[in-house]
């Protein structure tokens, strides 16, 4: 029984450009008040285009129709729960976007001087105060703009010390079941990439790592709690291990909201990390981004952090360009302040008992989502989860059924699909996080719609395979799109 | 279903050799595993690529595999067929969808790969 | 809840944690205050900043109105709080919204291919860079001066943890293009990329052209790099160019004190399959419809892993959005118009306070005024609730008694009237 969603007519729209007709605007400008300029004599003639072909040309009622059909054909947090797995799909508080908006924050140049931006630099200070107590650390960068772009920051740093002590090193250690973003970003930060194996528990093997590091090993790379959704309990031992021999330890922050309020990477030996503010933080993912990545450190690394960095000079707030042994810059100017303000907003909205009890509530979601499917589908591996779980497609595999295809089910039942296929050391994977946002009831309809399509996977595994039913646009063929390309409309 | 005459790897390469030179592709084994094949990654006409190495790779949409050079020699030929029809790897793996041909440079290194029998116990194994 | 998990607290959920590791006290930041409360701190943050100053800042971040429709379309929630559209059929909107940026940088640039967005302009270019040297299998980079100073900071950070040599070349003191001889006296056959800027840092239409010879006779690859996308709506696009990478802050996007911004990159045909970041493709769902998806997703970190053509992940979706919108209210014609008010009000700027240099300028340019250094000139201006244009000795020794003057579509007669007044 399908109770979450009803088939309803949507509105159909073409391409924008499908839709122009030339003298089309959905613009006007004001009257120039200064003389007009010939473009060809200011410029050079041959350096004036005659005009982009193909750009659109619509009215903007035509323009807010196409944008708005287009947003109906998405699923959305605003629409119900997305069980993804590491992704944290929690509420985007709208506070967010109003603050974000406010003119005196949305409109500052960020070489608008000091003195006239010191409220923009107060507002990252104090980002910069929140994370470092939430992490457990002792400096925090805001520069990195994703998270992907706040590992490579790290490893960056890490590499700095280790010149700075007369060798980098060649290498990095990571789980067989890291994020893909873990090695592709040892890999541009010059390092040799060596996996890990998990042990038969899933976990951190210490017995392995105490094998495999040596002079030559840089850093291991590890999520805490993995991505099975499990703490690992040796991390305090690894970091010992590592640092023995002059390694670090960086944490892959992706996985922090389980965490945060209830146990501090800096306190468990972690030497830098970054955080997912689109994650944790609650800023919106807005189909793919923007995120922010701050990298937060040990004193250690302090002095190697990207320039420039916040100090207070007297009342005020000032830059400091004087870094000597900086990495450099990341990116330009100071980060990516307009996700900052949204994650800001959060911490304020929650304060310390708020953040803790957001914790809280994402474990004991994914703990009762854990034993209420457990009947169902295979659990590999049996240690206590925190705020995801981790199941396998080994039962409904046997049937021809595999995890891809229940995630296309569940579309049916009115919900965006779990992680699928990830982490690689559970084969058939469907990794579900529900986060702190969902109440008991989101839940127990994904419960009940998990189990129906368990139930489904037995009865009618057709059904299943050929899902989804409801939808306005069934399977896309992803072979086509990848054999032929065509990445862009052409006019006929 | 796999050819006698040829030798195969642990990586499912398998390798035709005829005289000095040697066509190489992938088993069907593996192309069963990596799904549908949308574009294939071979190396320039004259490199020399040692036993082991890879000397390109097969992508599908959800994977790429890298195809790992089962004896040393030098590319002698590339199959053209390949760069506007990748598919024929799914339908043909073993005829029509050859990947190189290898002028060989240490032809026995042959000697230590396995048979179809040995390598059709191998991927029973590996299930 | 609680008796399903088989416990009687959720505290109890965390007893599994070793005792070592869990925080032994509440986290030392303030309960939380309501809704009113916040906007009222950020509010008071807000007042601590500019408010109603007219600015001639540019330098890479630009003043161009928002149209309303912009945050109308991107308020949606189904638009706003969307995940990245790894499932094609509930990601429609997302998809279809991609693949007519994607069109329209292509339109925009005149190459043949673009991706989903990068982070931003100044990242962009260690991308293009990085790209470049998997195309053409060589190792060396020349950049040019006039290329934004923060970019070129961006792209050495990169350059150093890939053993890409980065070297300079220089641009004509009296021009403000890039010095053709220094660039033809640096370049060498192991040169994978020459990365030139136009518009550059200065607003001056640079040597493309001639740049692309040069690279191109040694088997290198021409980058083009832009910070002004409303340019675009005038110039010729930089045909010449292998790739083309940018900002497109211009478009709709609030300067935001730095961030978050997106950044592009284009190509031509060949290099596809080099491109950094998400793709998405047209296709047809089972029953014959045309439908978008991700599509090349093999070069991506989550397949290749360390043999990513990047590490990106998250790409800026929102923000891109926001420029496609941007891009179809002013549509053909409109951008015409735009950059050819921001060439005007500039130019009417520029019959003011001369500008140092004799290239042709598009909206921004650098001024030497007589007998007033920077930034006393500056502190005049703010006197009068002006913000002058950027002091250039931070990033450019020699041009120490120089400003950079920027006057776009927003840029009042009047203000530009009052600047000349306090330079004179």
């Amino acid at each position: 029984m399908i109770d979450k969603v009803t088939a309803h007519l949507s509105q159909n729209e073409r391409l924008i450009f499908e839709r122009s007709s030339p003298g089309k605007k959905a613009y006007q400008l004001p009257e120039l008040d200064v003389p007009a300029v010939d473009p060809a004599e200011a410029l050079g003639a041959g350096n004036v285009r005659t005009a982009i072909e193909g750009f659109p040309e619509v009215s903007e009622v035509e323009a807010i129709r196409h944008f708005t059909r287009l947003s109906t054909w998405n699923y959305a947090i605003d629409y119900g729960m997305y069980p993804l797995g590491s992704c944290t799909m929690k509420y985007n508080p709208r506070i967010n976007e109003l603050v974000a908006r406010i003119e005196g924050l949305a409109w500052a140049h960020p070489y608008q001087p000091e003195s006239l931006a010191q409220g923009a630099m107060e507002v990252m200070a104090r980002v910069e105060a929140a994370l470092a107590e939430i992490t457990g650390m002792d400096a925090v960068t805001l520069q990195p703009a994703a998270g992907a772009h706040g590992e490579l920051t790290g490893i960056l740093l890490i590499r700095a010390l280790l010149q700075k002590r007369g060798n980098p090193r060649k290498k990095i250690l990571i789980p067989d079941s890291a994020h893909g973003t873990n090695p592709a970003t040892a890999a541009i930060a010059g390092y040799a990439v060596e996996n890990i194996k998990s042990s038969a528990t899933g976990v951190l093997d210490v017995g392995a790592l105490e094998q495999l590091v040596t002079e030559d090993v840089a850093a291991l790379m590890v999520t805490n709690p993995n991505t099975l959704g499990v703490f690992e309990e040796n991390i305090a031992q690894a970091a010992e291990i590592l640092h023995k021999k002059g390694a670090m330890l960086y944490m892959d922050g992706a996985n922090m909201n389980a965490l945060v309020g209830i146990a501090r990477p800096g306190d468990f030996g972690v030497d830098v990390m970054h955080l997912n503010l689109h994650k944790t933080f609650s800023t919106p993912h807005g189909g793919g981004g923007p995120g922010a990545g701050p990298v937060a450190v040990k004193k250690i690394l302090e002095p190697f952090l990207p320039t420039p960095r916040l100090r207070r000079a007297g009342k005020k707030w000032a830059f400091d360009y004087k870094r000597k042994h900086t990495i450099g810059r990341v990116k330009a100017f100071y980060g990516n302040f307009g996700v900052l303000v949204r994650a800001l907003a959060y911490v304020l909205a929650h304060g310390g008992p708020g953040l803790r009890n957001a914790t809280v509530d994402a474990v004991l979601n994914a703990v009762y989502i854990r034993k209420q499917l457990e009947p169902y589908f295979d659990l590999p591996y049996s240690q206590p989860n925190m705020h995801e779980v981790v199941f396998s497609d080994a039962r409904q595999a046997k049937l021809g059924v595999r995890t891809g295809d229940i995630a296309k089910r569940l579309i049916d039942y009115g919900f965006h699909p779990y992680t699928v296929s990830f982490p690689l050391i559970v084969h058939g994977a469907l990794m579900i996080e529900p986060t702190e946002t969902e109440s008991k009831q989101e839940i127990d309809q994904f419960i009940a719609a998990m189990i129906s399509i368990a139930k489904e996977v037995e009865s009618d595994p057709q059904l299943v395979k050929t899902a989804p039913h409801g939808t306005r646009t069934s399977r896309v063929d992803e072979v086509l799109a990848a054999r032929k390309p065509v990445l862009r409309w052409k006019p006929a | 279903m796999y050819p006698e005459n040829y030798r195969y790897t642990k990586e499912h390469e398998w390798i035709l050799v005829e005289g000095g030179t040697g066509t190489v592709g992938i088993t069907d084994h593996a192309q069963q595993e990596l799904g549908d094949i949308v574009y294939v990654d071979l190396p320039k006409v004259g490199a020399h690529i040692e036993q082991g190495k890879s000397l390109g790779s097969v992508e599908s949409v959800k994977a790429v595999s890298d195809v790992y050079c089962p004896v040393s020699g030098e590319i002698a030929e590339v199959n053209p067929a390949l760069a506007d029809k990748p598919e024929i790897l799914n339908t043909d793996p073993h005829g029509a969808a050859w990947l190189v041909k290898l002028t060989l440079s240490a032809p026995a290194e042959v000697e230590g790969l396995m048979s179809a029998a040995d390598y059709q116990t191998y991927i029973g194994a590996e299930k | 809840m609680l008796a399903v998990c088989g416990v009687s607290s959720a505290e109890e959920l965390f007893a599994h944690l070793p005792e070592a590791v869990r925080l032994p006290r509440p986290l030392a930041l303030a309960p939380g205050i309501s809704e009113y409360e916040i906007v009222q701190y950020f509010r008071d943050r807000a007042a601590e900043n500019a408010n109603g100053y007219a600015s001639f800042l540019g330098a890479g971040v630009y003043n161009h109105y928002r149209p309303v429709l912009v945050d109308t379309v991107v308020s949606r929630g189904e638009f706003l709080t969307s995940y990245t559209p790894y499932q094609a059929e509930i990601s429609q909107g997302t998809l279809t919204t991609i693949f007519e940026f994607q069109t329209m940088i292509c339109q925009l640039t005149g190459m043949d291919v673009a991706n989903a967005s990068m982070y931003d302009g100044s990242t962009a270019v260690p991308e293009a860079a990085m790209m470049a040297v998997r195309a053409t299998g060589k190792g060396r980079v020349l950049v040019a001066r006039s290329l934004h100073p923060e970019y070129r900071e961006v792209l050495r950070t990169y350059a150093k943890n890939q053993g890409m040599p980065v070297e300079e070349f220089g641009f004509l003191p009296e021009a403000g293009t890039i010095d053709l001889e220094d660039l033809e006296r640096k370049m060498d056959d192991l040169t994978a990329a020459v990365i030139v800027q136009s518009p550059n840092f200065f607003g001056i239409v640079d040597q493309v052209k001639a740049a692309a010879e040069i690279a191109h006779k040694r088997g290198a690859l021409l980058v083009v790099i832009f910070t002004e996308a409303v340019s675009l709506g005038l110039l010729e696009p930089p045909a010449e160019a292998d790739i083309v990478a940018g900002e497109l802050q211009s478009f709709a996007i609030s300067p935001s004190y730095g961030g978050p911004y997106a950044g592009i990159i284009a190509t031509k045909e060949k290099y596809i399959r080099q491109v950094p970041g998400r793709l998405v493709g047209q296709s047809v769902d089972s029953r014959g419809n045309r439908a978008f998806c991700l599509t090349l997703a093999t070069r991506e970190q989550h397949i290749r892993r360390e043999k990513a053509t990047s590490n990106i992940c998250t790409n800026q979706a929102l923000i891109a959005l926001m420029a496609t919108v941007f891009m179809t209210v002013y549509g053909k014609e409109g951008l015409r118009e735009l950059a050819l008010q921001n060439l005007a009000k500039a130019h009417y700027l520029a019959g003011k306070v001369k500008p140092r240099f004799t290239g042709a300028f598009f909206n921004e340019f650098v001024a030497r005024i007589d007998g007033k250094p920077p930034d006393e000139l500056n502190k005049k201006l703010l006197k009068k609730k002006i913000i002058g244009g950027l002091p250039l000795g931070r990033f450019y020794p020699e041009l120490a008694d120089s400003v950079l003057l920027c006057a776009t579509e927003m840029t009042k007669r009047s203000d530009m009237d009052l600047l000349a007044e306090v330079a004179q």
